[in-house]
């Protein structure tokens, strides 16, 4: 049983001198829910793309749904494009921030809000840490990636890697 | 014929012997602190004399309250051998014969969780390939573990946090406990290993990763070096897909915990009651 076995190697554990080499206390993570912010390393925007309104500030905004043959010709976007183009998430009137749905204005490094809407689930999972990659301590500060720092939100889609080798067969081994 | 005073004497011996062998020389776990710390600078004089450079062990405990466990998600998994490489450069293996404590099997999705139609040597162009799935298989963490049980060294043993760790001074690699795992974890040393002393890594653990000799086994220790230190384990860092989660068990705000309360989870080889603490999961 579990129990006996845990009490016997506590025994063990209080004659040794070993365990005072113990590591720092553990510390408890703080919980990921709620609707607070959440610290991010910076968007990974193209080279001198960002401030957008260094362009688009002396510019008419034109909210017609058209395919871009001036700039921006390198976007191509697979992201339920039938339904979507660059207005309903991007703000036509400040070029530095991404809106919501409801019309509220979120700064790029707060995206993750723009992507949870409609992906509530992963968004959900996401603040918990169970989806997408952390680093840092288990039990202490962590580092948390934008959702587009693993996704291109233009084109959402992970794309096929090449695996590292494969392991040797123990035939092979021999020299 | 054996007289009364023959017999007395003969198990007055025995006695004696039993009680001198229970005083004999300690693991180091059972060892006074000084006499550990001795042992540790020792070790470190060897290692730089050995890699001409400074590698540092630790002899930290388990900390209370913790219990670690791991959870990798199956359906996010796409096969591609990262974390196999970053935990080799982590924990000191072997490159040459080749060691690798994860194995990641390729299978089938029409046939399910397989291992008798399970591929470790697939070697696609691309990954994930069409109709395939991936498991990473390396130590379980066995809350009850065969291995430690078949050993006649006492030379490995489950930690109070969880971790089954190997005493490498003690292992007298007679590979009863690689006999003894299900889930194929353990590796044996069959030559010195092959470990370039530039490919070194420096930041080492008494029970894990520091340079091991010819003729012990090995496995994962959740980077014991690490993960005692408060940081995520090598593979969890690296895994470009974030399939790889790690925390403690006892802690309800930590994300295995909101895995296994959450999401479909399974272990493998359940039935044969070893209770792992690496736990495998469905995110969608």
């Amino acid at each position: 049983m579990p129990s006996n076995r845990f009490l016997a190697a506590a025994a063990l554990w209080g004659l040794s001198g070993w365990a005072l080499l113990a590591a720092a206390d553990a510390v408890k993570a703080p919980a990921a829910t709620g609707q607070e912010k959440i610290e991010v390393p910076p968007p990974p925007f193209s080279d001198g793309i960002f401030p957008c309104s260094n362009c688009h500030s002396a510019m008419t905004p034109d909210r017609h749904r058209r395919e871009l043959a001036a700039m921006h010709t390198d976007i191509v976007l697979k992201h339920d494009e039938t339904h979507r183009w660059c207005l309903d998430c991007h703000d036509a009137d400040n070029r530095d921030f991404l809106h919501l749905a409801s019309g509220e204005r979120v700064p790029f490094d707060e995206s993750y809000r723009l992507c949870g809407q409609c992906h509530g689930e992963k968004y959900r999972d996401w603040r918990a840490g169970v989806h997408g990659r952390r680093t840092g301590n288990w039990n202490g500060a962590k580092t948390y990636l934008l959702c587009a720092h693993c996704h291109n939100p233009h084109q959402p889609r992970f794309h096929a890697l090449a695996p590292k080798p494969a392991p040797r067969p123990p035939s092979r081994q021999i020299k | 014929m054996v007289t009364r005073r023959l017999f007395t004497q003969a198990a007055a011996g025995a006695a004696a012997g039993m009680i001198l062998t229970a005083c004999g020389p300690k693991r180091l776990y059972e060892a006074p602190r000084d006499k550990l710390k001795a042992r540790i600078a020792e070790m470190e004089r060897k290692y730089k004399e050995e890699f001409g450079r400074d590698v540092k062990v630790s002899g930290a405990g388990p900390a209370p309250g913790v219990h670690f466990a791991y959870a990798l998600d199956i359906s996010r998994c796409i096969g591609c051998r990262r974390c196999v490489y970053a935990c080799v450069a982590e924990n000191n293996q072997s490159r040459d014969p080749q060691l690798q404590w994860i194995r990641v099997m390729s299978m089938e999705k029409e046939k399910g969780v397989d291992f008798s139609h399970a591929d470790p040597y697939y070697h696609p162009a691309e990954v994930p390939e069409e109709g395939h799935f991936y498991i990473p298989i390396s130590c379980q963490q066995c809350e009850n573990p065969p291995c430690t049980k078949v050993c006649p060294t006492g030379a490995t043993w489950a930690e109070k946090d969880g971790i089954v760790v190997v005493d490498y001074d003690w292992c007298i690699g007679c590979r009863y406990c690689m006999a003894a795992c299900p889930y194929g974890a353990r590796h044996f040393n069959w030559t010195e290993p092959g470990l370039p002393a530039n490919e070194v890594n420096p930041s080492t653990h008494y029970l894990g990763n520091r340079p091991r000799p010819k003729g012990v086994v090995e496995k994962c220790t959740f980077c014991i070096q690490r993960t005692r230190a408060g940081r995520y384990p090598a593979c969890v860092e690296v895994c470009p897909v974030g399939a790889r989660k790690f925390g403690n068990i006892l802690d309800p705000d930590s994300e295995v915990r909101y895995i296994i309360e959450h999401k479909r989870v399974l272990v493998l080889k359940e039935e044969l009651n070893t209770v792992p603490r690496f736990f495998y999961f469905y995110a969608t």
